[in-house]
């Protein structure tokens, strides 16, 4: 940073820092020289004391005889990195006698101590955007921010790229109007586009970019022997990743789903002869689970985690010296986060080492290393703020006390992602949150606001408990706790699709150690300790994340390029090289469509590398289309390079197959009906307040909700196709699940230069996809026939025909 | 393969991919399970919001087949409203709908157990009907003549095909009897393989008779998944 104004610390503070021997870093200087200024974004790698930088000016301004009232507020993603940032904060504020109160607050926080921190707020107050949210929903709201100096918002870069973080915006508007002399800090790692991160902050935002500190020391995984074709475990490189483990000091080995974790942790304790203290931490296991892994950790106890993106944000431990990423790296933004977290010291490089665990992953890894080396990060411009969340924050606001829809209108244009809403667009939220929208104005339930005197308000103010029960915007997956029979203790939690799927006595991995599934009753599933090291089910789904866009091309550029092969291992080279023979290399700006006949099946498979979720939904066109033009699909299955599909008949002219607009009217019709776009509405849907997610009393199943939420989807379609959650629903699908942005990538980029190949037999690139996990069947004629087929069979056998 | 014909106790029906029964020599249409205002009873017993629409659905497939087939009479084999108060709750214009269906034709009402009572709208009203051969009643009775024909338990039928399992609402039937799958819209089912006590109502020989397209027969214990 070349303007580093030298802002010396005051007393105590200097003082303190001389004591234990430490030295401000150039940008925690530079955050406190900025102290006075209304906005800043500071962007550091992990390790570099963001945190710190971040409350410095606060705990300067409040000192030793602070005045009573809050004065900083402090946003976390996590709850359990404010309870941690709480005690930190401690030790400085003692040693130095300041007369500072720091509390945290989130729903694990007691009523009795919630009440008391709406009268008597602390000085600090670290909390997360959802208690943030639910305590501007009170009416003591604006007494309680009034006199608010500083707001300090942590893992923003991490906030920022889901709904959270539009809702995060709206509260921050929300404050700037009732503490208009509040400033605000956002602390965010290594992004790709800062000037958009700071948009985000609000108006008059100033960056503040910290030395990115030397290159991380990254190598790849290599082995003689190449790697499976198509397992996504990386289980054949535990011996190595357990030999790294020896080696190093802590080992941080990430893996991209839960149940891979599952089988990985399982794996890495097959080879771990001299039993090494090595932990897993997911998602899925209970909070006390996690936070048993996470003390140990802190304690410097455990020489290896394994874990999912949930320990992603977080913090931060100062020995970690390796960090393993076991399985494709997807996203190089998320890759350079994640591997920012070995050596942990600022100025030290990190070690990484990437474990791929297929082909594909092998080159894809590759990718990611050039992309790393080349600073070139990836990450999607984020869309203008979605409608839902808006909705969810009018009938918080409304909570609070009356609102004018002018004013307000005015103040949400002052959050970054809802800079460019229109009043078209606010109106129909108003409208929403007033009658539910045509096709529900009949009922009492959703008509939830009315305007009177020109002020907005709660029809029934008895609604307000409902409207806060439904706080906040992270989609629910509908899940069952898992509890040891006898025992009272959760283990975790299992999606209830998947418990759905099991019958007494199958057995899972779960939480390290093979359980078995006995009963489940009301929202519990009972499972008994099974000794059996050869569990029948690997566990649960979990989101997949597809691999990035920018990704995906340098994966193409590498594979359409064999001057680069060099840097690849041998078995790898002559795996494209032998693609090249039987069939073709896809090349960038094309699309290679390949054909070939095996078991009495057809198959099309088509290279689109445009991420999983994308030829997911590109599966269900195409096949979609077959069945109208009489080819008979039976089945696709999806990675993120490729889409193979089955059936009766011979693709003989794939192009027709792909035009952008017949797949653009298939997304518009038939795919409405579609679970993943029932999934993306409900969640929609509840985020908005259209259905509760937590009424009062009791807990509705999933089942239940599903259910009902399926039906409004379908009713709202066929009566009120325009309905605004219908809109958001269709916004929603461009990315995310559906991906369809990603589906029109691909068509411009090919444009139509489709290279149709007829090969002898399964070629090289297919094969993987033929060993691919998540096969969906198409119940269409095809089904049909065979049903028929079937019938006749039965009746015949059981003497029955006639 | 849109509809299926069997013949219990001589007499010759026709098992409608719709879920309707036909029989063809007395002009007759029978189905089942209605449950009309559902939504409305969910959402007034405080549950979840269903929409008000799967009455207007229900009537209108129940419209389509009146309307492809011109019977005489219409025959609802009882749970044809979700419950009394339903009845009574039915929105003009689904009241004005039925009403029109019902001109100039029988339309009679079997009490079930969610609608023992009478209500208001017009039609006739029995316990069990007998016409020729055939006993109608809204739940079968395990020891009845040959010839009974039912609703009540929303058959539905799991079948195992090479891409996977299918599950469909059906009739059953064997040569005493014949069970209607449910008309109404959302109205679940019980899944012959899971539920000894829809079982142990039918033969061992007994067909089931899948709804929607294709409609099939298939041996209704061994096509069971």
């Amino acid at each position: 940073m070349p303007d580093i104004p030298e802002t010396a610390l005051p007393e105590p503070f200097a003082g303190w820092f001389a004591r234990r021997g430490w030295s401000p870093h150039a940008h925690q200087r530079a955050l406190l020289a900025r102290a006075a200024d209304p906005a800043t974004l500071l962007i550091a790698p992990t390790g570099g004391g963001k945190t710190l930088a971040g409350f410095l000016p606060s705990l300067i301004e409040l000192g030793s005889a602070p005045a009573p009232g809050l004065h900083t507020l402090y946003v976390s993603p996590l709850k359990a990195l404010a309870a941690d940032i709480r005690r930190n904060l401690e030790v400085p504020i003692a040693e130095m006698g300041l007369a500072i109160r720091v509390e945290d607050r989130s729903g694990d926080t007691g009523a009795a101590a919630r009440a008391r921190q709406r009268v008597d707020p602390p000085h600090i107050l670290l909390t997360t955007p959802e208690s943030l949210a639910l305590l501007l929903s009170y009416p003591e709201a604006p007494r309680l921010f009034g006199g608010l100096a500083r707001v300090v918002l942590d893992e923003i870069h991490a906030l920022a790229e889901s709904k959270r973080g539009d809702q995060l915006a709206l509260c921050l508007a929300r404050l700037r109007r009732l503490a208009p002399r509040l400033r605000r800090v956002g602390l965010s790692a290594t992004v790709e586009d800062p000037p958009a991160l700071a948009r985000f902050l609000g108006p008059e935002t100033r960056l503040l970019v910290a030395d990115p500190g030397p290159d991380p020391d990254i190598s790849i995984l290599e082995s003689e022997t190449p790697p499976p074709w198509a397992t996504q475990g990386a289980r054949y490189a535990a011996p190595r990743v357990m030999e790294l483990i020896r080696a190093a000091r802590t080992t941080l080995v990430f893996i991209n789903t839960r149940a891979q974790a599952e089988l990985f942790f399982q794996a890495l304790w097959a080879e771990n002869a001299e039993a090494l203290p090595i932990g897993l931490h997911h998602g899925s296991l209970g909070r006390e689970a996690r936070a048993r892994v996470e003390a140990a950790m802190a304690r410097g106890e455990l020489r290896a985690i394994v874990a999912t993106g949930s320990l992603d944000l977080g913090i931060d431990w100062g020995d970690v010296d390796l960090v393993i990423q076991v399985g494709a790296p997807k996203n190089v933004k998320r890759l350079v986060q994640r591997i920012g977290r070995a050596n942990h010291r600022y100025n030290a490089p990190s070690r990484a080492v990437l474990v791929p665990a297929n082909r594909f992953e092998l080159l894809e890894c590759h990718a990611a290393l050039e992309a790393v080396r080349a600073r070139d990060l990836d990450g999607a411009p984020r869309p203008p703020g979605p409608l839902d969340v808006l909705c969810q924050h009018m009938l918080l606001t409304a909570c609070a006390g009356p609102f004018e829809a002018g004013a307000l209108l005015a103040e949400i244009r002052t959050a970054g992602p809802y800079a460019a809403l229109s009043r078209a667009d606010f109106d129909a939220c108003l409208d929403f949150c007033a009658t539910g929208g045509y096709a529900l104005r009949a009922y009492d339930r959703w008509r939830r606001l009315m305007e009177r005197d020109g002020l907005w308000q709660l029809r029934d103010p008895r609604r307000a408990k409902a409207i806060r029960m439904n706080v906040g915007t992270i989609a629910d997956t509908e899940t069952l706790s898992v509890r040891m029979k006898g025992q009272f203790a959760t283990l975790g939690e299992i999606e209830e699709s998947f418990a759905a799927s099991l019958s007494p006595g199958d057995t899972f991995l779960f939480g390290g150690q093979t359980v078995r599934f006995e009963s489940l009753r009301e929202m519990v599933v009972e499972v008994t300790k099974h000794p059996s090291k050869d569990p029948k089910i690997a566990a649960y789904m979990g989101t997949k994340l597809a691999t990035s866009t920018r990704l995906s091309h340098r994966v193409m550029d590498l594979i359409a390029d064999p001057a680069r092969w060099d840097g690849l291992p041998p078995h790898t080279r002559d795996w494209l090289a032998t693609q090249a023979e039987v069939s073709r290399l896809p090349e960038p700006g094309r699309l290679l469509a390949e054909r070939f006949r095996r078991g009495g099946r057809w198959h099309l498979c088509l290279y689109g590398f445009a991420g999983r979720n994308a030829h997911q939904t590109l599966g269900l066109l195409v096949t979609r289309r077959m069945e109208t033009a009489g080819l008979d699909p039976l089945g696709f299955v999806a990675n993120d390079y490729a889409l193979l599909i089955w059936g009766l008949d011979e693709v003989t002219d794939p192009a027709a197959l792909l035009s952008p607009e017949g797949l653009r009217e298939g997304l518009e019709g038939w795919l409405g009906e579609n679970a993943v776009m029932k999934r993306t509405f409900r969640a929609a849907a509840t985020i908005a307040g259209l259905i509760e997610r937590n009424l009062p009393g009791r807990r509705k199943s999933g089942r239940q909700a599903t259910f009902s939420t399926d039906i409004l989807y379908d009713t709202l379609r066929r009566h009120d196709p325009e309905h605004l959650l219908l809109r958001v629903t269709r916004a929603e699908a461009a990315h995310g699940l559906v991906d369809f942005d990603r589906i029109e990538e691909m068509l411009a980029r090919v444009s139509g230069r489709i290279d149709a190949v007829r090969a002898p037999h399964v070629t090289p690139f297919a094969a993987p996809l033929l060993l691919e996990t998540g096969r969906v069947p198409i119940r269409g004629q095809a089904e049909a026939r065979m049903l028929a087929e079937a019938a006749e069979a039965l009746m015949a056998e059981a003497g029955l025909a006639r | 393969m849109i509809e299926q014909t069997v013949t219990l106790a001589g007499a010759r029906l026709t098992a409608r991919g719709s879920g309707a029964l036909w029989w063809a020599e007395r002009r007759l249409i029978c189905v089942a399970d209605l449950h009309l205002g559902k939504s409305e009873r969910i959402a007034r017993r405080g549950g979840a919001l269903l929409p008000p629409y799967e009455t207007r659905e229900t009537i209108a497939r129940l419209a389509a087949e009146i309307a492809a087939l011109d019977p005489a009479t219409v025959l609802c084999l009882g749970d044809s409203f979700d419950d009394m108060a339903s009845a009574d709750a039915l929105p003009e214009a689904d009241r004005a709908a039925l009403a029109a269906l019902a001109r100039g034709r029988d339309w009679i009402w079997l009490a079930g157990n969610h609608d023992p009572a009478p209500h208001g709208l017009d039609g006739g009203r029995a316990e069990t009907l007998a016409l020729g051969p055939l006993t109608f009643r809204h739940a079968a009775l395990p020891e009845a003549e040959p010839g009974e024909i039912s609703g009540h338990y929303h058959p539905k039928l799991r079948v195992a095909l090479r891409t996977g399992t299918l599950s469909r609402p059906c009739f059953l039937c064997d040569r005493r009897r014949l069970i209607l799958p449910a008309f109404g819209a959302y109205t679940g089912g019980l899944d012959l393989g899971s539920s000894p006590a829809l079982a142990a109502l039918i033969e061992p020989d007994a067909r089931a008779i899948l709804t929607g397209a294709p409609c099939v027969t298939l041996p209704a214990f061994r096509a069971s998944a």
